[in-house]
């Protein structure tokens, strides 16, 4: 995920402290990997050099400093930018078990049981996916739904895969060996 | 896993020269939820005709409640699914002729329940499945997810101790088919029914407590059979 456009679509509706915006980005975004404070000021610290971002101020609250921060019209411009911008269709997945299947292929090794594990991998995280959504909030039940029919299109990728073994291990080895 | 419910053991079963199962085992523990996961034509509905005494295997044994299934008569299996099972199809579940409230009343009827008690259950789990105010509809005036939560009531009604689904969601959108899911493991798991579920759909199949994967006809990656 892109941490300086999350900061600034996070930072359009009002101005922010660094310690709120990495919790709110926690909140929307970070169940399985909260931010680091440090990356959230780092990155702070370059949209503002970038005059992507103002500082609003600097009080002090029962403890230390706190500098409060709001869009630029330069941020606005570059938020807006990124929102129109598709995401590249990255096969992220496929990439890595594909590179598995085709060297344990070439080596004369077994490929099947490395399709077998990735789809039981797959499976046990969808199952936790889908007891995640029961009671959740619309927010939390669509960010689990991403990720679910992801998981589900690999999956299918899987099976299409497991069916074509032998094929693809005679193209690879001359012999279909590895099965 | 402690005694199970249901087994089928060592199942094989041919249409002609098609080996629909070709040595298939499944245990289901009381309660217990199992997706059969696989391609077309893998054998994944023969598995579950087989396991719901549908159709007699070819060889293999099929065990419910400790006692053989598979080589009962047809009556005595026909009693059976009709006291202990619910059966949820992917199409044509209801009779089209009845309304909502007397298809789910059907198999209280079947089972010797006075009309206006069966209905009364029946009107019940239309409303537990949110579909009450269908009760006085055919299934005709129906949407495809209303009849399939009326489908549903009706599986649950007679709080069978097996729940057999083939492709429960097959027909509906994912957001309509989420729905049926979660109406079917909650009323499950109030009941205490263990659920066999059959999908192509992963998603779908993560509603299961485990799965299991056929290809071929056997279990890609057998689990819960008994030594």
């Amino acid at each position: 995920m892109s941490l300086p456009q999350t900061l600034l679509g996070l930072l359009e509706r009002e101005p922010r402290h660094g310690y709120d915006l990495k919790r709110e980005y926690d909140a929307h975004f970070g169940e399985r990997r909260p931010v680091k404070s440090a990356q959230v000021y780092a990155t702070l610290g370059r949209l503002l050099r970038d005059g992507e971002i103002l500082v609003l101020g600097t009080e002090r609250v029962d403890g230390p400093d706190r500098t409060s921060y709001a869009l630029s019209a330069e941020g606005v411009t570059q938020l807006e930018r990124w929102l129109a911008e598709p995401e590249p269709a990255t096969p992220y997945l496929q990439s890595a078990v594909y590179v598995k299947v085709v060297l344990a292929l070439r080596s004369g090794r077994p490929a099947e049981h490395i399709l077998d594990a990735q789809r039981q991998a797959h499976l046990t995280l969808m199952r936790e996916l889908t007891a995640r959504k029961r009671g959740a909030d619309l927010a939390t039940t669509l960010a689990c739904d991403f990720t679910l029919f992801h998981l589900e299109a690999d999956l299918r990728w899987l099976e299409h895969t497991a069916a074509r073994l032998d094929r693809l291990a005679t193209e690879l080895t001359g012999n279909g060996g590895g099965r | 896993m402690s005694e199970p419910l249901l087994v089928g053991d060592d199942l094989t079963l041919s249409f002609g020269p098609t080996n629909a199962l070709a040595g298939a085992s499944l245990a289901v523990a009381s309660g217990e939820i199992v997706a059969l996961l696989g391609p077309s034509g893998s054998g994944k509905s023969t598995l579950l005709h087989c396991l719901a005494g549908i159709l007699r295997p070819d060889s293999g044994s099929v065990h419910y409640r400790g006692q053989r299934l598979d080589d009962r008569s047809d009556e005595a299996r026909s009693q059976l699914r009709r006291s202990d099972f619910g059966f949820v199809f992917q199409f044509g579940s209801l009779v089209p002729e009845l309304t909502a409230v007397e298809n789910v009343a059907l198999p209280l009827r079947l089972g010797g329940l006075r009309r206006r008690a069966a209905e009364a259950r029946a009107v019940e789990w239309l409303d537990r499945l949110e579909v009450g105010a269908q009760a006085g509809q055919r299934p005709g005036a129906m949407s495809g997810g209303q009849q399939q939560r009326v489908a549903l009531a009706r599986a649950l009604v007679t709080g069978p101790r097996v729940v057999f689904a083939d492709e429960p969601t097959g027909a509906l959108d994912s957001l309509t088919g989420e729905l049926v899911m979660t109406h079917l493991v909650d009323s499950a798991r109030q009941l205490g029914s263990a659920v066999v579920l059959v999908t192509h759909e992963a998603r779908i199949a993560a509603y299961a407590d485990r799965e299991v994967v056929l290809r071929d006809g056997v279990l890609a990656r057998p689990s819960g059979v008994p030594a």
